[in-house]
């Protein structure tokens, strides 16, 4: 019998074509199982109450905290434990990151959770610590970001990023596309009006960040997102929490 | 005649085209990168129309001994860039670890802050400094085990070139913030276009060669690395997914969002440990082990089993990176039991390794270079202990998020991959260069010390600091309150961050060892004056029986 087993695997050994045809085979098995399902499964793809795309300035503001790489340092994921949730807050729904392109879960904490820090601190706090992290939290090893401070936001064509976030599902509107970049300025603008802004976007908080009223700059936009981070759901509520029973095994 | 006219051509449109992308660039990262493109085409150009006879230049530089049977100025090519690439990344490695001790050397530049530097830590020794080992490594392996010789030289060194330049254009594109966001996938688009050209001419190369082999079998090193070119180059393609927001610029967006965007993501991830730092190097260790000691493989059948056994269940572990989130629970548990099982084949191959030596255990003592294989072997099936252990939902409860997930990589990466490297490094640079034997063995002994050690502080202290972090973070006062805040947690680490840093410059001094014997070999110096390793110490004025008490 096990003659006849490496007999028979000679000629896969034999066979360049048959080596590689099965290698691939027997490696795509596995995704196939896990990820497939995962497009089309409830409790992956639903939406929960209050979740809406990002404002312009939001983006612009989570592209920095790409850019920057924050994310090797700060999860975005509250995990179902008793001292997790009492530290961060609730924990994560999936819905909560749906149009997060791609996710910020993270995979290392040197840093705290931020995926419920919006509103926990005030602007004035967030500018100061991102300056000079060890000047509020003098045992922190974070880098200095004063330079944010300094720069003018250059967010690129935010029409064009928000039709393209539009192309791989984010159900932006036609008129929240073409007046993207008028709503990056009229959210961190005291002056500017944003009614419009705050009817197409609910919750959305607009006003000056970073303390410097006269120019926008990236740390308004990055504050502007640490600032709405776990604002929109609210957890507490029925249809939340239907969903979340949902949820099993967490 | 024709043929540089063509190839002159086909180096001005490639010219031309990204000096326009320069030109019309919408962020200035962007610019700088087609200007890098556009001095690579440049220097193509000038060599083509010039008619030199780059391998001739190539050989100069190298001081290539005359060509052997065998196409190897792409392997000594490699063997430099490894060497090169592996030193670079270990000092950022380095310098990112005296970060987190000291925070103060992040210095206020955004350039150099551990958000910036990070990628290119991990991506300098993944994807440089393993990459090249790889790449290297299989164009050898796979031409003396097929007695054939490379398919396509043009194009073998093509993927040289071309993988470097991938290098560059990744490595510099972290420093100016360009970055996609998802963990060892970090380049953007267009660089991934670009490595998925490198990497198609890659397969051709090495898949035309095994076609072209004069031996009937094709050898076992040959499935693990046909398997790591294959399905690197499928995870490769779905995880970049995305969409350019501008052909002239460098962000993208992600086709996939949320719970899809973590799941593929670490699908990709975790497979890139299963394929590019275990299969590829399996068949590294497939190759140079039996040669070093001298021996057959253990077990033929051993082989067969644990290759599509690790190839099968490796795909499926990636899910343990994401217990206890939003992923849906059977997925998790699918993950878990996977990489459980993964603990056997990952042993099979270490087994098969070290039982190899069996009959020639004693060249531990006096082969150095026979001693690093035998201690990456070791850290291999620690790591492949490790890591199933880690995946039990109950463990990772307390490790994810903390130290103890670099300490386990580092002991993966430094161990295995680091040590195997070196020995393969060692291996190959005296018989690529015609040279007697390498510079000095005795300084491949200082390196295996060296290194060790550097590992040992290194694991160690992630160890402490993991389980450290990871406990504070959950303890509660008899008041029923919790007894830390965040930054006190932060805060109990910092002798243990000095440690690790202590134990990477360990590891930095060993390579830097290395580094130098290399050159030195290389050059062909004469061999340095030393006390050989393959005899016992004996001198014959000291074998006489001692006098006589009564003599005195």
């Amino acid at each position: 019998m096990a003659l006849s087993f490496l007999e028979r695997h000679k000629m896969v050994e034999r066979n360049i074509t048959l080596l590689a045809i099965l290698a691939f085979a027997v490696v795509t098995i596995g995704g196939i199982v896990e990820i497939a399902p995962l497009f089309w499964i409830d409790n992956t793809i639903e939406k929960v109450e209050g979740m809406r795309p990002y404002t312009p300035l939001e983006q612009a503001g989570r592209d920095i905290y790409i850019r920057e790489g924050c994310y090797l340092c700060h999860s975005q994921m509250i995990r179902p434990f008793r001292d997790e949730v009492e530290r961060y807050g609730h924990y994560s729904l999936a819905a909560e990151s749906m149009y997060d392109h791609p996710f910020q879960w993270g995979s290392k904490r040197t840093g705290p959770d931020l995926a419920r820090v919006g509103g926990k601190y005030s602007d004035a706090w967030h500018v100061q610590h991102l300056k000079d992290p060890r000047s509020v939290v003098p045992d922190s090893i974070m880098p200095t970001y004063q330079f944010l401070a300094e720069r003018e936001l250059n967010a690129g064509d935010m029409s064009a990023e928000l039709q393209t976030l539009y192309r791989t599902g984010v159900p932006y509107t036609k008129d929240d596309i073409a007046k993207a970049n008028d709503d990056l300025k009229a959210q961190a603008n005291p002056d500017a009006d944003a009614t419009d802004l705050k009817a197409r976007y609910p919750k959305a908080q607009a006003r000056d960040f970073d303390g410097d009223p006269k120019k926008v700059t990236e740390m308004d936009a990055l504050v502007a997102y640490l600032q709405m981070l776990g604002t929109l759901v609210d957890v507490n509520a029925p249809a939340a929490q239907e969903v979340l029973a949902k949820e099993k095994g967490r | 005649m024709e043929m540089v006219v063509l190839r002159a051509g086909a180096w001005f449109a490639v010219l031309v085209l990204a000096v326009v992308a320069w030109a019309l660039a919408v962020d200035w990262g962007f610019g700088v990168h087609m200007l890098i493109c556009a001095v690579a085409a440049g220097l193509g150009l000038i060599a083509t129309l010039r008619g030199s006879d780059i391998d001739a230049i190539s050989r100069g530089i190298l001081r290539s001994p005359d060509q052997g049977k065998y196409d190897d100025e792409p392997i000594r090519w490699g063997v430099i860039a490894t060497v090169f690439w592996g030193m670079a990344g270990f000092l950022a490695g380095l310098y990112i670890a005296l970060e987190l001790a000291f925070p103060a050397l992040n210095l206020g530049l955004e350039f150099i802050n551990f958000g910036r530097l990070r990628p290119l830590h991990t991506s300098a020794v993944i994807f440089a400094f393993g990459g090249n080992a790889l790449i290297a490594t299989s164009y050898y392996v796979v031409q003396r085990t097929c007695r054939a010789r490379l398919a396509f030289p043009g194009l073998a060194r093509f993927v040289f070139w071309g993988y470097q330049l991938f290098i560059v254009l990744a490595a510099t594109g972290y420093l100016m913030g360009i970055t996609q966001g998802k963990e060892y996938a970090e380049p953007e688009w267009y660089v991934d276009l670009w490595l998925t050209i490198v990497w198609v001419a890659y397969l051709v190369v090495f898949v035309g060669t095994i076609l072209k082999r004069s031996e009937p079998h094709i050898y076992v090193a040959n499935w693990f690395y046909l398997s790591f070119i294959l399905t690197v180059a499928m995870l490769h393609l779905v995880n970049n997914a995305s969409i350019p927001i501008s052909f002239f610029g460098s962000k993208s967006i992600s086709v996939y969002a949320g719970v899809q965007s973590a799941l593929v993501q670490w699908w990709y991830g975790h497979n890139a440990v299963g394929f590019f730092l275990t299969a590829g190097f399996l068949g590294m260790m497939y190759y140079f082990v039996p040669k070093q000691a001298n021996r057959p493989v253990y077990s033929y059948r051993l082989s067969i089993i644990h290759f599509w056994a690790l190839i099968f269940l490796y795909i499926w572990a990636g899910p343990h990176h994401l217990h206890y989130t939003a992923l849906p629970d059977w997925a998790q548990t699918l993950g878990m039991v996977f990489s459980i099982m993964l603990w056997m084949p990952s042993w099979g191959g270490m087994i098969n390794g070290l039982m190899t030596l069996n009959g020639a255990w004693d060249k531990l003592r006096t082969d150095p270079i026979m001693r690093m294989f035998v201690m990456s072997l070791a850290f291999y099936g620690m790591s492949t202990f490790e890591g199933p252990m880690m995946s039990i939902k109950t463990v990772n409860s307390l490790s994810h998020y903390t130290d103890w997930t670099i300490g386990h990589v580092h002991s993966g990466a430094l161990g295995w991959n680091g040590m195997v490297t070196f020995g393969a490094l060692y291996y190959l640079t005296p018989r690529l260069w015609n040279r007697e034997r390498l510079y000095s063995l005795r300084m491949v002994g200082w390196h295996f010390w060296l290194a060790t050690l550097g590992i040992v502080f290194y694991a160690a202290s992630m160890w402490v600091a993991g389980v450290t972090q990871g406990l504070m973070w959950r303890e509660y006062g008899p008041d029923g309150y919790l007894v830390n805040s965040f930054v006190e947690t932060v805060k109990a680490l910092h002798p243990m961050y000095v440690a690790r840093a202590f134990g990477g410059l360990l590891y930095l001094s060993g390579a830097s060892i290395m580094t130098y014997n290399i050159t030195r070999t290389i050059l062909g110096h004469k061999l340095r004056d030393e006390a050989p390793l393959n005899e016992t110490a004996f001198d014959p004025a000291k074998d006489v029986p001692l006098k006589p008490a009564a003599a005195l």
